[in-house]
């Protein structure tokens, strides 16, 4: 009997031990983020717009130096740029210029993409004037028949408060956030193309990159000229279409070492063929020496023009 | 009888010295310090502990990140502000939570309102009686659908619910459709837990009922869900709180205009949408009033659990501890 008892006393103090090694565990964690780039870590995070492209880059990057490993997360512009101020992650991804208050960061352009209007595949339009969009997102057009097109009540997709593609739009048309008059707000790009295509009388806007690509996979939506000019990848890359905005890496202090071969290597012709096939449009002369606040840098790279 | 309720073998005598506890009441024993037992009493105490503070710490770092919010804007602008702009400077924007409060009522509302009375329905029909090969591919289909990941919910919603919806009353992605996806996902939450409850009264309280010469529906609505009440209203309340904190399907399918709705086909916005929407884009002050609706959101559901279980009558104080010396 006793010796039955002392086994079960046993076998429960294995159970207890390894129940502690687990509170052990979990309550060690793994300290999350601030990449230690000597060992051969790298962090990246931000922009979701960028991220895609940043994890293809970084795929290609880790093949060629054995030993690294480059960690894409994303969380949008604002994360990117906390995290690379705050010291969480090596680098930060923007897909946005830097605002004025962000002027002790460095910005490292990698791509432009150029943000367009997309309605429905069955929609007439073809395109509309600056006036009918203003109109559209403002609420005082509010049938497709006021902007030539059937007898139809207008969907307004919007983006939410605080993205950059909402930021862009708002400043090209001279609008603020809280004259929209939407009907539908979303989050990505593809939720966007999304509600677009199953909604006949929708009509919202988004990367180009995105619409162009899903256009051609035969999504039925269609991409509205601006001011005259086709929304196409290749007139984002002529730098003649009028909305469009840089994706850039952020940088807290002059990157060195493994964290500067990074910078450099998606800033070179190396990676151009990914970022067209991601449907971002590659800077034709990457800048070698960024600027502080790399505003001069920036504007030549997207030398576009969006007036405002 | 008796030989039922031993924790041993039946017709082997528990031994005088076992260590074990006897019965409710726990009798331990002098040498119960340094016992195997006891150190597994320890190390699970431990973990449950740790487990309450980690809820514990939530709730302070939400607390402490909603802090500036709560401190600059202040609860009572949050409630009387009318617009949801909080990208600008504290002073220009406006924070209220209305819009999200609003929509997130109006969604849990019209959820439960779908859900509640066809998942209870459905547990009063399986409870009473149904034949085998029907209530078994029933059971296993209700709780496949308890398993389906929400985010499948929410695109079946954004491609065929929406468009279906548009079609019918524009801009389709609507109050209607987010309440009528949120039913879905809550109906087996409700119908299971109605289920187990009914499962759980007594038969001899149905065969009672029977031998009285009651019919089906006396004795379901006169027996079985009297007795099965607290673990009914449970139910409902767990699928409220499941309505409350759900985030994908609802922000795909309900529009997420921060407005209060004022009609069933307006788009509406939740909580728990506003902060998945925004909160990876937020400056300072923004994500500090998406924290404060986070807290409102916390609070909500703390409040719902609290009243589950006051419903079930404070079982769960009257268990036997196990730390009671006598």
């Amino acid at each position: 009997m006793s010796t039955s008892t002392r086994l079960t006393g046993s076998h429960r103090l294995a159970v207890s031990t390894g129940l502690l090694l687990c509170c052990a565990l979990c309550g060690c964690g793994n300290p999350e983020g601030g990449g230690d780039a000597e060992a051969g870590r790298i962090v990246v995070t931000g922009s979701s717009t960028i991220a895609p492209l940043m994890a293809e880059i970084a795929k290609r990057f880790e093949s060629r130096h054995p030993g690294v490993r480059v960690d894409v997360q994303t969380g949008g512009s604002s994360r990117g740029i906390a995290d690379a101020r705050s010291g969480l992650a090596d680098l930060g991804m923007a897909s946005r210029s830097l605002k004025d208050d962000e002027a002790e960061l460095l910005a490292f352009p990698i791509a432009t993409d150029g943000v367009c209007l997309i309605v429905h595949a069955d929609n007439p339009i073809e395109e509309l004037t600056r006036e009918q969009v203003i109109g559209i997102y403002t609420g005082t057009i509010s049938n497709w028949q006021a902007a030539g097109g059937s007898d139809a009540p207008i969907t307004v997709v919007n983006k939410a408060e605080g993205r950059s593609t909402l930021e862009l739009f708002l400043a090209h048309f001279g609008l603020e956030a809280r004259q929209i008059a939407a009907d539908v707000v979303i989050g990505d790009n593809e939720q966007g193309i999304k509600t677009v295509a199953g909604n006949p009388h929708a009509i919202g806007y988004v990367s180009i990159g995105t619409a162009e690509h899903d256009a051609a996979a035969g999504v039925p939506i269609r991409l509205l000229s601006l001011a005259g000019v086709k929304a196409r990848v290749s007139t984002v890359k002529s730098g003649e279409f009028p909305l469009s905005r840089t994706l850039n890496l952020v940088s807290s202090s002059p990157p060195r070492g493994l964290v500067k071969d990074l910078v450099d290597f998606a800033r070179s012709a190396e990676v151009h063929d990914l970022i067209e096939q991601l449907s971002f449009v590659p800077l034709v002369a990457p800048e070698r020496e960024p600027a502080r606040q790399a505003q001069p840098g920036l504007e030549s790279a997207s030398a576009t023009a969006a007036p405002y | 009888m008796p030989a039922a309720n031993l924790p041993a073998s039946p017709g082997k005598p528990e031994p005088p010295d076992s260590p074990y506890p006897v019965g409710a009441g726990c009798v331990c024993p002098q040498k119960a310090r340094f016992s195997a037992d006891m150190i597994l009493l320890w190390c699970v105490s431990l973990c449950g502990v740790v487990s309450a503070g980690v809820v514990g710490l939530v709730l302070l770092f939400v607390l402490r990140e909603a802090w500036p919010a709560l401190a600059e804007i202040g609860l009572p602008r949050m409630l009387r502000d009318t617009e949801w702009y909080p990208a600008g400077e504290v002073a220009e924007g406006s924070f209220s939570l209305w819009p999200a409060l609003a929509g997130t009522t109006a969604v849990t509302v019209l959820a439960i309102g779908l859900a509640a009375p066809c998942g209870l329905a459905w547990a009063a029909v399986q409870h009473s009686g149904l034949p085998k090969p029907l209530a078994v591919p029933q059971r296993r289909l209700m709780e496949l659908l308890a398993g389906i990941p929400s985010v499948v919910y929410g695109f079946w919603g954004l491609t065929v619910l929406v468009p279906l919806v548009n079609a019918w009353h524009p801009p389709g992605a609507s109050l209607f459709a987010g309440g009528l996806v949120l039913a879905i996902m809550i109906l087996p939450t409700v119908a299971l837990l109605a289920e187990s409850a009914l499962a759980g009264v007594s038969p001899e309280w149905i065969r009672g009922a029977a031998a009285l010469g009651m019919d089906r529906w006396t004795t379901l609505w006169k027996v079985s869900f009297p007795a099965a009440r607290s673990g009914v209203i449970s139910a409902v309340l767990l699928a409220v709180a499941r309505a409350l904190g759900e985030t994908m399907a609802v922000l795909m399918v309900s529009g997420n205009v921060a407005r209060v709705p004022r009609s069933l086909f307006d788009p509406v916005r939740t909580l728990t949408a506003q902060i998945a929407l925004e909160m990876g884009y937020a400056g300072e002050m923004h994500r500090s009033a998406l924290f404060a609706g986070g807290l409102v959101l916390l609070l909500a559901v703390t409040g719902l659990v609290l009243l589950c279980e006051w419903m079930d009558g404070g079982r769960m104080s009257a268990a036997p501890s196990f730390w009671r010396r006598n």
